[in-house]
């Protein structure tokens, strides 16, 4: 898991009595991650700075409700979510919702990308275009797969917190897990299958 | 080369990779899975390379700094620009 950095700890009580530094603190600590998520989902940065804002003015106005039952991180991770969601919905009315149910009794995409690439050196699997193929590839999940990726797999909830943040329950965040990481498997295989037959 | 997992115990197996490679799956299960891919070499390299590829994107970089303007706008909005440089 990546290394969880926004543990601190924030007192409650300060800022629900409007302690302007804690909450400058706290803004200052989860913006960053809540920029990146924002990104991500909305894809501009114009739209990811708005969801920005949007989700510390949100969460300002509604201190005086948080019960400190989730974490401050799954309850900034909840308003980003919606937030980037909603702007979403605002420029693509097609997109769905992030609790639109999608899961079917299918069964999962098969796997068909058969390569071993794993043994591939470190190097050559993060080079500054390979970063920016895994990069792309997240680009490409649909965005209810992908807020889950990138809460469970890059900000590093675990799937409860996950869970919460979407309001959705822990099987769904499991099903879309599963297909997201297939789905960027299925990617990273084309990819790094072809610099393997470059190389060789 | 491409894979179809027409065999049963190939689709079984799809269904719990993800929690799997989390170490999340009673060791009973977890038996089973490692038995079909000690049979299945195919099964063996979609674990691994699914494993992998979770793997890479957790080693990527935290979180870049928001923007420096990015940043003076949104403690502007919430009218905190007067703390912006004590808490830098």
């Amino acid at each position: 898991m990546p290394e969880r950095t926004l543990d601190a700890v924030y007192s409650l009580a300060a800022l629900q009595k409007g302690d302007r530094t804690e909450f400058a603190r706290l803004v200052d600590a989860y913006s960053a991650p809540i920029y990146r998520l924002a990104l991500k989902i909305v894809g501009t940065p114009q739209d990811a700075e708005d969801v920005l804002q949007e989700t510390f003015i949100k969460a300002y106005r509604n201190l005086s409700t948080f019960e400190g039952r989730s974490s401050f991180s799954t309850w900034l991770y909840r308003i980003a979510s919606n937030e980037a969601f909603m702007s979403l919905r605002r420029r693509k009315p097609e997109a769905v919702s992030v609790d639109a149910e999608i899961e079917t009794p299918d069964g999962e995409q098969e796997p068909v990308q058969i390569v071993d690439w794993c043994c591939l050196p470190e190097e050559e699997l993060l080079t500054t275009e390979s970063r920016e193929y895994l990069d792309v590839a997240i680009d490409r999940l649909p965005a209810t797969l992908r807020v889950v990726f990138l809460l469970r797999d890059i900000e590093g909830l675990s799937v409860r917190e996950t869970a919460e943040a979407l309001r959705i329950s822990e099987a769904a965040v499991k099903t879309r897990l599963l297909r997201a990481r297939l789905q960027l498997r299925e990617r990273l295989s084309q990819y790094y299958g072809e610099r393997i037959k470059e190389a060789a | 080369m491409t894979h179809t997992h027409a065999n049963t115990e190939c689709r079984k197996l799809l269904a719990s990779l993800s929690e799997y490679v989390d170490g999340a799956l009673d060791e009973s299960i977890c038996d089973v899975i490692e038995q079909h891919m000690g049979e299945c070499e195919r099964c063996e390299i979609v674990v691994d390379t699914l494993r992998k590829t979770v793997e890479l994107y957790r080693s990527l970089a935290p979180a870049p700094p928001v923007p420096d303007d990015v940043r003076a706008r949104l403690f502007a909005r919430l009218e905190l620009a007067d703390l912006l440089k004590d808490i830098s």
